[in-house]
């Protein structure tokens, strides 16, 4: 059964982004655009095999993890943490919250040229913008999660005399779970955006975003969209080994999610 | 060592004068400016050990706010509360609460871990927690879903663990309000029998909140009807008929009859 449904999800990942392809294919021969503007399949698979031969798209893969991780692991632990306090306690939110609100809406990207002044190009003013960009998201559904939780778990558990670190721990902390999930997928996403974009502007050398920038001025078309695939990959890697699987696990064993069926 | 077991009778160290449970002239009162609202005005009674007890009326008589004044969850404007004859001022683990919403069990732990959950806030150890909740869950027939999580269960039945959960860790009384008014009525009749039986043979003080009359006449040794506006204490009637007994005599449904008149009638 439970194998049966990962055949037919993967069966209709292979459908959907192989419809895309032939629409890529179609839109890359259509003449639209010069061949060297838009290349087709076969060659971008071509630089894609030619750049994991010699080893730099590996390095360029590792540059970029190294920073979106880095960033979206500090900003998830800064951001539980934060939210839950916000949550928890009316002091910690009416400091946090107006933060947050004026925060929240300002673009990473804007803040890249205050993070180079700051830091410098290179790691560290990445790995900053990367913390920007993904712990408001995770503070949010954290906070939200967290006022979410049901009043009556909380009475329960206090009836059965809960002090506050046991119902932090055993009730607030799983019941909130859901939000925090989301919150970290959101996070996700935007983790991306930024190290792309803040590699593009702050980097030097390494990254996915650099080379996409870099391609631009060869007109390396192939090898942009050769990486641009393999953003794509990891990232559908992660939804689906990282935060599927610790949602499976979890709120969707426990029924507090419907079970994904696709 | 604390020892427990769902046949002791959980009262027997008290003395026989004592009651199990006594409220004395307990007034709440909401303090708004505009329109101070009282909640309950001047409730008195008391509960015997091992009695069970009925709370009827109709809705905003103050008989589920009276319910949450002895779990602990509000504080009286006036008035005490003796369990055991001790004053109480909070929530403590002499009382085991049933809610009547199922999604007071906890659906990341499964039926068994749920039940454990009194006993590790005791820090009883591991092996000592599993047997008790073992004995619990076999208690209320779900041994065979220890292992299951509350969404797979169904309502009833997570009715059953949460009635498992409150009684594991060996309070003197139970606090019930209206755990069966989201069952069918099949269901509810069923846990009615049942829940008859757990009490015989666990021995507890039992308040139970309800609106249904006749879910009152066919649990309680005595039934308290509440009157709203402000929730007032109305009229007591002790139920004498055996057990298990038949919601279709005559004695039954005059009980029935006397309880509805009490909470139609006109102050």
């Amino acid at each position: 059964m439970r194998r049966n449904n990962s055949m037919r999800s993967i069966l209709g990942a292979v459908i959907s982004v192989g419809l895309a392809c032939l629409i890529w294919e179609a839109f890359a021969r259509s003449g639209l655009f010069a061949p060297a503007l838009a290349p087709s399949i076969v060659l971008i698979g071509s630089a894609l095999g030619r750049m994991i031969l010699s080893g730099a798209m590996l390095w360029h893969t590792v540059y970029t993890l190294y920073r979106v991780l880095f960033g979206f692991v500090l900003a998830s632990v800064a951001g539980i943490f934060i939210g839950i306090l916000m949550g928890r306690f009316p002091r910690v939110e009416r400091f946090f919250l107006p933060l947050v609100s004026v925060l929240m809406p300002i673009p990473s990207l804007a803040w890249v040229p205050v993070f180079i002044l700051w830091f410098g190009l290179g790691n560290a003013a990445t790995i900053a913008l990367v913390f920007y960009a993904a712990s408001f998201p995770v503070i949010y559904n954290t906070w939200t999660g967290v006022r979410s939780v049901n009043r009556l778990w909380i009475r329960s558990a206090e009836a059965m005399g809960a002090d506050e670190k046991a119902l932090f721990q055993k009730v607030v902390l799983p019941g909130s779970l859901a939000f925090v999930i989301t919150g970290l997928r959101q996070a996700f996403a935007r983790a991306w955006i930024a190290v792309v974009g803040g590699e593009m502007i702050a980097a030097t050398n390494w990254g996915l975003g650099w080379v996409i920038f870099d391609s631009k001025e060869f007109l390396n078309t192939d090898v942009m969209m050769a990486s641009l695939a393999v953003i794509g990959i990891i990232g559908f890697a992660f939804e689906r080994l990282i935060f599927q699987t610790i949602e499976q696990r979890t709120v969707g064993r426990w029924g507090m999610v419907k079970a994904i069926k696709g | 060592m604390w020892h427990p077991s769902p046949s002791s009778p959980q009262a027997s160290k008290e003395s026989k004068a004592m009651h199990q449970i006594e409220l004395r002239n307990i007034t709440l009162e909401y303090d708004s400016v505009e329109n101070p609202v009282m909640a309950l005005k001047d409730v008195s009674f008391s509960v015997e050990p091992a009695e069970f007890l009925c709370v009827v009326g109709q809705s905003g008589c103050g008989k589920t706010t009276m319910l949450n004044i002895v779990a602990g969850f509000l504080k009286p404007t006036k008035g005490t509360i003796l369990i055991g004859g001790n004053t109480v001022t909070g929530k403590g683990l002499d009382r085991g609460v049933v809610f009547q919403d199922f999604a007071q069990l906890f659906p990341w732990r499964t039926a068994q871990r749920n039940v454990e959950f009194g006993l590790e806030m005791k820090g009883i150890g591991k092996q000592e927690r599993e047997k008790i909740a073992m004995r619990f869950l076999r208690l209320v027939n779900l041994e065979k879903f220890a292992r299951s999580y509350p969404h797979e269960l169904s309502g009833g039945m997570q009715q059953r663990v949460a009635i498992a959960r409150a009684l594991a860790y060996n309070p003197a009384v139970l606090l019930m309000d209206e755990p069966f008014a989201a069952l069918d009525a099949l269901t509810r009749e069923e846990m009615q029998r049942f829940l008859v039986d757990v009490w015989k043979e666990t021995k507890k003080t039992v308040i139970y909140v309800t609106h249904n009359v006749a879910e009152a006449v066919y649990l309680a040794d005595r039934v308290i009807v509440f009157s709203p506006h402000p929730g007032t204490l109305r009229a007591q009637i002790k139920i004498e008929l055996s057990r298990p007994r038949d919601t279709l005599s005559v004695e039954f449904l005059e009980h029935q009859k006397e309880i509805v008149q009490h909470i139609v009638e006109r102050k």
